[in-house]
């Protein structure tokens, strides 16, 4: 275990020295920074105000540049101490791959979750400060959704870093899977269920396969629990669960998709070369 | 100590290791030599465990070097021709090996200071930001610290000035005994005073393999 933790501390210390964890620890406080400023907290839209508002807008950003900032800083991590002969140094030492790929896991998961949580504690922090009152609720909820999505993104990199030999060729492919899944698939199943070729149950459930959609569904279904504002959708959503089962499904799923494919991962690391 | 039976190993079409048999015991110190393309790196990597053969077997103290990864890799020091671009600091690259190796981290300094490294001077420097000799020297430190009964140096005089070099095999000259040592080179006038073997590969296969 000793190694394991070594790893994951070391490769978290790599990366917080790191130019992109700089950057991504800016944007992400950077974007609380500004709604205060902008004063988002006082303004209200369809009801919500003060830090819900905030927090709203946060998940709404967070979930188009989470993924991508997850996949092209991860997605080298294994690709990229190939191509450089790092691996190479570091695997000559008897440390288990076991430990080299879940100690670089848990190094990289805490490395780009943190400053997604810490931006909302600000929030929280600076909120409570000027008087603001806390939705605890919302807090928690998001905190557990971002820990999924950060998983499930996690997980994905890491398998697209296990068995792609060139470190661009890995950037190339985890820029398909964000816009694959953040944009055609949603424009594919549209264009299938106006087409009427397939049942719509089936197509909402592709589309809640998808673990950004199942996120952004689960963000509104806080504010919105009757998920009024996806039209007749939400009939399909909640005839089928209660809200609280929805929930824990967009929090248990994508968990469990990150594990999925990061074990997927080691299975290809540990049985391909390593060099 | 190692034991190469049959060795085969492919990459796509292009055989890089064709039928390799070869066997290395204590105190033989070798000069592995060959063109570009032979086969020479293929061959130590396969020795470290890193590629799966196609055929064949390599053994380490019996050992698979693949399936038994760990405890073969307890007995095997490495420096590769370049050093790599580890962006950990010397402090917690030192950490790294002491830690999942047992190294005595004096030891390093030790061997640090023998190779005129100063390395307390530098131990939170990144090790990438260390000059190409200033790295080569730290790592040999590490190998030879390790006190490994196989030690696999691919070119590792490359970045070192002359005095460093006579410093590297006064240090390897004490340290020798009862050990394989494994010279990838392609200037046999630089280790032909340490080595009492000498291996030629060309095209995947060995063709020579002499005692002097």
């Amino acid at each position: 275990m000793k190694n394991l933790y070594l790893i994951a501390y070391l490769d978290l210390k790599e990366s917080m020295r790191a130019k992109w964890f700089l950057v991504y620890s800016l944007v992400f406080g950077g974007l609380i920074a500004l709604f205060f400023i902008a004063g988002v907290t006082e303004s209200q839209v369809m009801g919500f105000s003060g830090l819900s508002r905030l927090l709203l807008m946060y998940i709404q950003i967070t979930i188009v540049i989470l993924p991508i900032f997850i996949l092209i800083t991860t997605v080298r991590s294994i690709s990229g101490d190939r191509d450089n002969h790092i691996l190479e140094y570091m695997l000559s030492f008897p440390i288990s791959l076991k430990q080299y790929y879940w100690g670089k896991i848990i190094g990289r998961f805490v490395t780009v979750y943190m400053p997604v949580f810490f931006a909302m504690v600000i929030a929280i922090v600076y909120g409570a400060s000027i008087g603001a009152s806390i939705p605890w609720g919302i807090f928690f909820l998001y905190t557990g959704l971002l820990f999924s999505l950060s998983s499930a993104f996690l997980g994905i990199a890491f398998f697209i870093s296990s068995f792609v030999k060139s470190s661009e060729v890995a950037l190339g492919v985890a820029f398909f899977v964000w816009i694959f899944l953040l944009a055609f698939i949603d424009i594919a199943l549209i264009s299938l269920m106006m087409q009427q070729r397939f049942n719509e149950e089936l197509i909402i459930m592709i589309a809640l396969a998808n673990p950004m959609e199942i996120f952004r569904v689960a963000a509104i279904s806080l504010f919105d629990p009757e998920l009024t504002v996806m039209g007749p959708v939400a009939f399909y959503i909640l005839d089928s669960m209660s809200q609280m089962t929805f929930v824990m499904l967009s929090i248990g799923y994508p968990l469990a998709l990150g594990l999925v494919f990061a074990y997927g991962g080691f299975s290809i690391f540990k049985k391909k070369d390593l060099v | 100590m190692i034991k190469i039976e049959n060795l085969t190993k492919k990459f796509a079409q292009n055989i890089s290791l064709d039928s390799v048999s070869c066997e290395f015991k204590k105190n033989d110190y070798i000069a592995l030599m060959g063109a570009n393309g032979a086969g020479k790196t293929t061959l130590i990597r396969s020795i470290l465990g890193y590629y799966h053969p196609d055929e064949g077997q390599v053994l380490i103290d019996g050992r698979d070097p693949i399936k038994e990864r760990i405890e073969v890799l307890k007995n095997i020091s490495f420096v590769p021709q370049l050093p790599p671009p580890i962006k950990l600091s010397i402090g917690e690259l030192m950490d790294y090996v002491v830690t999942s190796s047992g190294v005595d981290k004096e030891l390093i300094k030790h061997y640090s200071n023998e190779m005129k490294l100063d390395i307390n001077a530098n131990m939170n420097k990144s090790f990438f930001k260390l000059s190409g000799g200033m790295k080569q020297k730290l790592l040999i430190s590490i190998s030879l610290a390790k006190k490994s009964g196989i030690i696999i140096y691919d070119e590792p005089t490359a970045n070192l000035d002359p005095k460093a070099r006579d410093d590297f095999y006064r240090l390897l000259k004490q340290n020798e005994e009862d050990k394989v040592l494994l010279f990838v080179t392609h200037r046999l006038e630089e280790v032909e005073e340490l080595v009492n073997r000498q291996i030629y590969m060309d095209l995947g296969k060995v063709v020579s393999d002499e005692r002097v």
